[in-house]
Order: structure tokens, then sequence, then C-alpha cells
């Protein structure tokens, strides 16, 4: 029988090494008339953390799904774990694992089945099975209830047993499209900790999230996707450095008094963002005396973070 | 890292037709941990249903005419209900499971995340409904042999026979299900499509009874060939007769594997 390990190795060009986990040059999606992804440029080193950050529409779940063969790209080349992608997928597919935003379980059959199918399917020596099973249901925390139908699990246990699957085969690389959306803070906890433990143990994640405490939390380096390209790349640091200083400034009051405050910022070349009630005054370090005097001292004083760089970046609002 | 290749290269498709056997035993592995929970309705309706049809017809009509051309009755619906059983073992699950499975519980789009192509994915579903298939297809020929129906070798090739059989209808179900606009819309199918080919397919009355249009256009229904292949199997073989037969199922087989793996292609892949 083939396994996944036979499958991987049967590469037309060497996946290990030191070359990326995933490289996207010039992909292009459309649908109908509408490009998804639209010049795409994205490396993945091996061996990190990369967070996907994007408002919806951004083109982050069209990428995954390409990265799959799932979603064929109408333009430019896609290679994931030194296989070139549709033609090698399969091979690239043995090697990786898959949580979806959306949950795919089958309800009908329990934990315990849903693993072993796809123990299965993604070729796991039969010595091996029962072994990698009972790793991903203790991973899970599901040992406990291994036996019980999906659907008779509560949300953040289905939600781990998902990630519990596409880890199944011990892959190296992991795909989690929006890993915790829905879940409340607990549980995003939770299922942070266990994919700071895939990390650490040397797995390459690929992330999409729109949750940037989420980033911020797992990520070694965040790509901002707008209009199906990556605008903006760097660690979180990095990014939050460039594009939002050190400080910013939040000003609470009336509209006009925020477009008040809005416009003198802009006259000083400084960027603002809106945020409901206020208006906030990024890079708050380089304010000037003088622009310090006119926007007054009603001003609330912060770090400079990530949310920021999002807002600044692709002018929607974070949830 | 390897320098990526040129666009055409990389971005052309993958290779389509070639079916590997691991993949197969991936997808069977599914329907096996779905069968060990359902079997009982399962088999409870694919093989008690033909058979209370069978009761129905063979001894209704059974009791105004005992016999049709050089059969009983009850052992010409018996033989023909085989063919019903194998329409009907293969292509509701083909129609609703692929629907299901593909527009509801979004089970094809996680296996597909896996190393299974789509062609080895609707291979696997549709090898997996004919052996079932073949199977439950013998329900009728038990019965009919409890009611005096002589057992013959030829009726060891009735697996077979139904397992062909099923492999086209569950894939004509598996490609209706990827044109569809809604599960609604199998109505139009089952009214429109399937009732016609059970009915003319020689189950219950022999098609030569029917208009010369009909009796032409029964010949394209796969079902009437399953028919007749059962009935020789069991009553004697015609070989050039039953190598025709058995070549138009592998035709009709062959057809609908290509259509149910590009509508599913076309569902799937984005």
């Amino acid at each position: 029988m083939t396994t996944a390990r036979s499958l991987a190795g049967a590469s037309s060009s060497p996946s290990g090494g030191g070359g990326p986990a995933i490289a996207l040059r010039g992909v292009v999606k459309r649908f109908g008339g509408l490009a998804a992804v639209d010049g795409l440029d994205l490396e993945v080193p091996a061996g990190i953390c990369l967070g996907l950050l994007g408002p919806n529409g951004a083109g982050k779940s069209t990428t995954m799904r390409m990265l799959t063969a799932q979603a064929l790209a109408d333009e430019g080349t896609i290679e994931v774990l030194g296989h070139p992608i549709p033609r090698e997928s399969k091979r690239a597919r043995a090697q990786m694992g898959v949580v979806p935003q959306q949950d795919n379980l089958d309800e009908e059959l329990t934990a315990r089945e849903n693993l072993e199918v796809f123990a299965r399917l993604y070729r796991v020596p039969r010595a091996g099975r029962r072994a990698a099973v009972d790793a991903a249901l203790a991973l899970a925390h599901l040992t406990g209830r291994q036996h019980t139908r999906v659907d008779d699990l509560s949300g953040g246990m289905r939600r781990r047993l998902l990630i519990a699957r596409g880890l199944v085969h011990r892959p190296r690389l992991v795909l989690l499209d929006e890993p915790t959306v829905g879940l409340d803070p607990q549980l995003r906890a939770e299922l942070w900790g266990l994919i700071d433990a895939l990390r650490a143990g040397g797995t390459t994640v690929l992330m999409s999230t729109h949750y940037i405490e989420e980033a911020e939390r797992l990520a070694d380096e965040c790509a901002l996707m707008s209009h199906g390209r990556v605008t903006a790349r760097g660690t979180p640091a990095d990014l939050i450095a460039r594009h939002a200083g050190s400080s910013v400034v939040e000003h609470y009051g009336p509209p006009e008094r925020l477009a008040e405050v809005e416009s003198l910022a802009r006259a000083a070349g400084l960027p603002t963002r809106r945020t409901g009630p206020s208006v906030s005054v990024l890079r708050a370090e380089s304010i000037p005396d003088s622009l310090a005097d006119a926007l007054g001292p009603d001003g609330v004083r912060r770090a400079a973070n990530l949310e920021d760089v999002f807002v600044v970046l692709t002018g929607e609002q974070v949830d | 890292m390897t320098a990526v290749e040129p666009a055409e290269a990389a971005s052309g498709p993958p290779p389509r037709h070639r079916i590997e056997l691991a993949a197969l035993q991936g997808t069977w592995r599914h329907e096996l941990a779905l069968f060990r929970r359902y079997w009982r309705s399962q088999s409870f309706a694919s093989m008690f249903e033909p058979t209370f049809m069978m009761l129905a017809f063979g001894y209704g009509f059974g009791s105004l005419m005992a016999v049709i051309g050089d059969y009983r009755y009850l052992d010409f619906v018996g033989t023909g209900m085989v063919g019903t059983a194998a329409l009907f073992t293969s292509v509701f699950p083909g129609m609703f499971n692929a629907y299901i499975r593909r527009v509801f519980q979004h089970t094809y789009d996680a296996m597909l995340a896996t190393p299974l192509d789509v062609h080895e994915l609707v291979t696997g579903e549709v090898t997996w409904i004919a052996a079932k298939s073949s199977v439950y297809g013998c329900a009728p020929l038990i019965v009919a042999m409890a009611f005096g129906l002589d057992p013959s070798a030829g009726m060891l090739l009735v697996p077979l026979i139904v397992f062909v059989t099923a492999l086209g209808f569950g894939l004509l179900g598996m490609w209706t299900s990827t044109i569809v606009p809604s599960i609604n819309s199998f109505d139009y199918v089952i009214t429109g499509v399937v009732t016609p080919l059970f009915l003319v397919a020689g189950t219950f009355f022999p098609i030569s009874a029917l208009p010369g249009w009909v009796h032409v256009a029964a010949q394209f229904n796969p079902l009437l060939h399953c028919v007749e292949l059962v009935r020789h199997a069991v009553f004697g073989v015609r070989p050039l007769a039953d190598a025709g037969h058995f070549g138009v199922l592998l035709l009709f087989a062959a057809l609908m594997w290509v259509l149910a793996v590009r509508g599913m292609r076309r569902r799937l892949i984005g």
C-alpha cells in the first residue's frame, strides 16, 4: 500500500532541505469577473508560524484552498513542500494537515472513528495507525470521549477534534483556516496552547485569522492580505514599528471634534484610525509640540498594536 | 529550494485517471465506519422492499397469469426484481449520499484535503455502493427460490451482474447530484428518470408487450440488459446475446463514471 511517506518520497523536486514550505508567485484566482486572489506572492519558511491576516474577502480562504488544489489558480505558480501544485498536490497533501474554518467532521461517527478514517485517508501505515489515533486523541484531550458521537460533543471538543484530525499523520505543514472563529475566549486560549505546541515541535503553520490578538500571540511573522494580495509582511513588532510607530494617542469626543483631530493629524502627515467614538493618532511619538498643543490634552496615550496596523493598511475594522 | 517550475508545467492539471488502491481503501474505511452503524436499517430497507414488491406482484399478477412465455410468472418476477434491487440500492445512495456529503456535511471537502483525488473519491464511493448492491440484489432471488425457483449454477454470476449494473446506476445518481440545483430537485429525477427505467425493464412484463417505439427505447435502458442477463444466468446462458448485454452495462458504467467525475470535479474543485 502506498503510504504518506512513500507518496512524499516520490517528489519531482526536493521537498526537504532548507527551502520554504510554501511558495506562491504571481498567483491569481478569479471567480467570474472578481479576482479573489490577485497577483499573490508569498513565501513561508519551514518551521515558522505565519499568520495570514486580512478582512473577510481578502482572499485568505481561497489561498488556503489553492494550497490543497481544491481551488486551481488561473495564473502563477504554487509550490508546497517542494511539490508543484496542482500537478503533485497529492504528494503535498500527504504531508500536510488541514484544519478548515467550517466544521466538516462526520457527525454520525465517534471521535475515534473520525480519526481512524482520516488516518487511513492520510495513509498512516497499519502498524502505527492505532498509536497515531491514540496520540491525536490525547493531543485534543479527547481520550475519555473517544467513543462519543461527534454530534454529542461540545463546540470546543469538536474544534479540538478537527485540529487533531489534521494532525493525525504528523504533518510537516499545517494549514489552519480561522482555527478559533466563533469560539469563546477560554476555548480560544485552549486551542492556542495546541497550536503553540505544534510550532514548538517544528511544524510549519500557516494560519489565517482575523483575530489580531491571535496573530500577535502565535505568529512568528504576519502577512496582511487585502484585495487578494499581501500588503505588508514582517514580525508583529516590525509591522507595528513600521506602520503604527511605538505609541498611539486616542481622542474621544463628538463627531466634529474627531473630524478636527483627524484633519490636524493628517495635515502633519500622521496616520489616523477611527474606532467608534474615538480617533487614534498613530506614530504619536512623532507628534510635534505644535500639533500636540493643537490636539489638546484630552488624548489617551497607549502602545501601538497590530490592530492599528491592520486598520491602517486594510481600511477595515477588526472584529 | 528548487526553482519554481514554469507556469505551464506547475499549473498543469494533476494526473486524472490513475487510481491508487490506498485512496480507495480510505473511502471504503469511511463507508465501513458508517455501515457498521447503520447496517441494520440499510439492510432492512434494501432487502425487504424489493422482496415485498416481488411478493405483491408475483402473487398479485401471478394469480391472473401463471406463466409468461417459458417462465412461471413468479420466477419471471423474481429474476426481474433483481434488476429493481440493483437500481434502487445504487441510484438512491448515489444521489442522496453524494449530495448530502458534498453540500450539507462537506465531508468530501475534508476528504479531498487528504491524498485523495476526485476521481478516486467517486470510484471509491461507487464501488462500495455496488458491492452492497451485489449482496442486496440477491435477496429477490433467494425469496423466489423459497417459492419454487430452481437453483442453478448460473445464479453465482448474479452478484457480478448486479455489481456492474449498480456501478452504472450509482454513478448516474452521483452525476445527477452534481447537476440538480437543490435536494428537492431529485423528485424530477426520480419521477422522470428512475421510475421509467424501473417500469420499462422487462421486470413485471415482457417489453415485447409494449408498443414498438417503447420496445426500441427500452433497448437503451441499462436495467433491461441487467434483467436479461440475470434471467439468462438463472435459466440458461446465451453467450453472444449476454456478451452484448454485459457490454452495454460496462459501457453505461464507463460513460457514467466520466460524467460523475467531471460533475464532481466541477462542484468540488473551484
